[in-house]
């Protein structure tokens, strides 16, 4: 390659540059600049309205000193259980047997049928689980047919069980995209593998554990990282479910920072607690990120 | 592979099982959809007189012609411009690797873990600042923004994976690099850009939160903040509730049935490389 005169090479740094602007500046408007704003805002006690006064670290403070808030990163954790240990675990068991006995057209249309939840509004599915959960919902309909009338209740209402009906709707939002994800994953594993495997004398669960598991670990290090992510953010379906009642009993440190800004005009505190949130996801997200990289990059 | 038949029929059973819990909920609305508006029918019952003029009173409240129009301006006013954008941005990191690019991806990759919610207060601020908040602008100008981590990185990958050789037949020719950016890169990109395409008319329809907190009124939101508003209003006139819902799912429904191989595809890659 011949080397470029320095004035040329200039001239297209440059124009690389201006390739890259429009993008750069809106991301740092729309982007960067409101993660400065809530990192500013965090540090101050204003009402939206009124004039704001400085408070330094105090709203930190409360945020890991108050129950309440304390409670909502708790919830957070707890949605993980629901919407990323049941939907990858599930999502294996599920992936192995299609791939196994469903490679025919139940396989196709299994596909697009558990796919679907993944394309509707988040919204959509909150509206549509509260009906099936409610009093006179499918879901009782389904236990009383069954004889457990006794059990029967308001799902999304009730202290014990709400935050995992909540969970509940948001494994079967994300159960559909790990399935499909490991599917994939699986076919890309050489069948050498598993004939030798079998002549050591190994059976389905051993298989599982000793090849699939560890071939697909990209795949579950990707799972992982998409359905943590819609845990701890989760929004959309507590807000539309049950907006983080009864109580506080399914309140998320998303909703938590839309009602402290917006309904309880304690835009300082809503700050601390979106910072928090942002960290806590960073913090989450790496290590799994790091667990996934290491196979194939 | 030899399955032996007993397995095969438990994990079919599985699966449509599985297939029946993802269905199930949609035909329950559908048929409560049918009963008398204000009633409380069963979660799976059938009515007796079947009231299909629930979906044309819906149709109505719902103001579903304005809601449809809303959701496509915006979907067309964010989805273009992002991908002109991206492209360009991921076409210099990527492919032209300017100086200062490592810094320009971390910096774009930051974003990638953002939740909205961590940013949504001073989105808010910002709107009623610049005088945009309650118009569709408070959603798509930040929409945009926030597309870009994704979509720089997803087209970087792109880039960074097309051989430099490409690019140096078509300068010894004299092209300048708007021309061997438009001319011989854009068309060699057509497969991701089509993906990001999809994805990015996805996530914007279905955007709640930004919807939700800049705009008040429903007919100026997208489709997802559109049906969060019919459901506040509607909560306890569940059939009705059914209806509408049912309607605005409608549009989703029928573009993911007609093109499901691509939105498949798409949102499959979408979550390998976000």
């Amino acid at each position: 390659m011949r080397t470029l005169p320095l004035r040329r090479v200039r001239r297209q740094a440059v124009v690389g540059w201006l390739f890259v602007l429009p993008a750069l500046l809106m991301y740092a408007a729309f982007v960067l600049q409101p993660v400065v704003l809530t990192v500013q805002y965090s540090l101050y006690r204003w009402d939206g309205v009124g004039p704001a006064t400085f408070v330094g670290l105090s709203n930190y403070e409360t945020v890991l000193s108050d129950p309440n808030l304390l409670g909502t990163i708790v919830n957070a954790f707890r949605l993980i259980v629901f919407f990323s240990f049941i939907p990858v675990t599930l999502g294996l068991v599920v992936a192995s047997i299609m791939r196994r006995v469903a490679a025919g057209s139940l396989g196709t249309v299994a596909r697009t049928v558990l796919f679907l939840p993944q394309v509707i509004p988040l919204v959509a599915a909150g509206i549509v689980w509260s009906w099936v959960l409610s009093l006179t919902g499918i879901f009782n309909q389904l236990l009383t047919a069954l004889g457990l009338a006794g059990v029967t209740r308001a799902w999304l209402g009730d202290f014990d069980t709400a935050l995992p009906a909540v969970g509940f709707i948001g494994a079967w939002v994300l159960l559909g995209l790990c399935i499909v994800l490991l599917l994939t994953g699986m076919t890309k594993i050489d069948p050498a593998l598993y004939e030798s495997a079998r002549l050591d004398g190994a059976n389905a669960i051993r298989e599982f554990i000793a090849i699939t598991i560890p071939s697909l670990r990209n795949e579950i290090a990707v799972c992982l990282t998409v359905t943590v992510i819609a845990a701890l953010a989760a929004f959309d379906i507590v807000y539309v479910s049950t907006g983080g009642g009864p109580g506080l009993a399914t309140m998320v440190p998303g909703l938590q920072i839309y009602v402290l800004a917006f309904s309880a005009r304690q835009v300082g505190l809503a700050s601390a607690l979106a910072v928090a949130l942002i960290v806590l996801v960073l913090v989450v997200i790496l290590p799994i990120q790091r667990l996934g990289r290491g196979s194939v990059e | 592979m030899k399955v032996a038949r007993s397995e095969r029929y438990s994990g079919r059973l599985l699966l449509v099982l599985l297939m029946a819990i993802t269905i199930i909920p949609f035909v329950s609305m559908f048929t409560t959809a049918l009963h008398p508006s204000g009633s409380v029918p069963d979660g799976l019952s059938w009515p007796a007189n079947p009231q299909w003029s629930n979906f044309v009173d819906a149709f109505t409240v719902a103001n579903m012609t304005a809601l449809l129009s809303s959701s496509l301006f915006i979907v067309l006013a964010v989805v273009p411009v992002s991908l002109v954008i991206s492209t360009m941005a991921g076409f210099a990191i990527g492919h032209l690797r300017i100086p200062g690019w490592r810094l320009l991806l971390l910096l774009f990759v930051f974003g990638l873990t953002l939740p909205f919610e961590g940013i949504v207060t001073p989105l808010y601020y910002l709107a009623r600042q610049m005088g945009i908040l309650n118009t569709r602008v408070a959603i798509v100008l930040p929409l945009i923004g926030l597309f870009m981590p994704f979509a720089v990185f997803w087209m970087r990958a792109h880039f960074a994976n097309m051989p430099p050789e490409i690019s140096e037949a078509a300068r010894i020719d004299g092209t300048g690099t708007w021309d061997l950016f438009w001319r011989v890169h854009v068309p060699l990109a057509r497969p991701p850009i089509t993906s990001l395409g999809i994805l990015m008319s996805i996530w914007t329809w279905n955007q709640f939160l930004l919807a939700l907190v800049l705009v008040e009124d429903p007919t100026q939101r997208t489709m997802a903040g559109a049906l969060g508003a019919f459901q506040g209003h509607y909560a306890t006139d569940i059939p009705l509730l059914c209806a509408g819902s049912l309607l605005i799912l409608l549009p989703t429904l029928v573009v993911f049935l007609l093109f499901q191989h691509q939105v498949t595809t798409a949102l499959l890659q979408g979550s390998v490389k976000g």
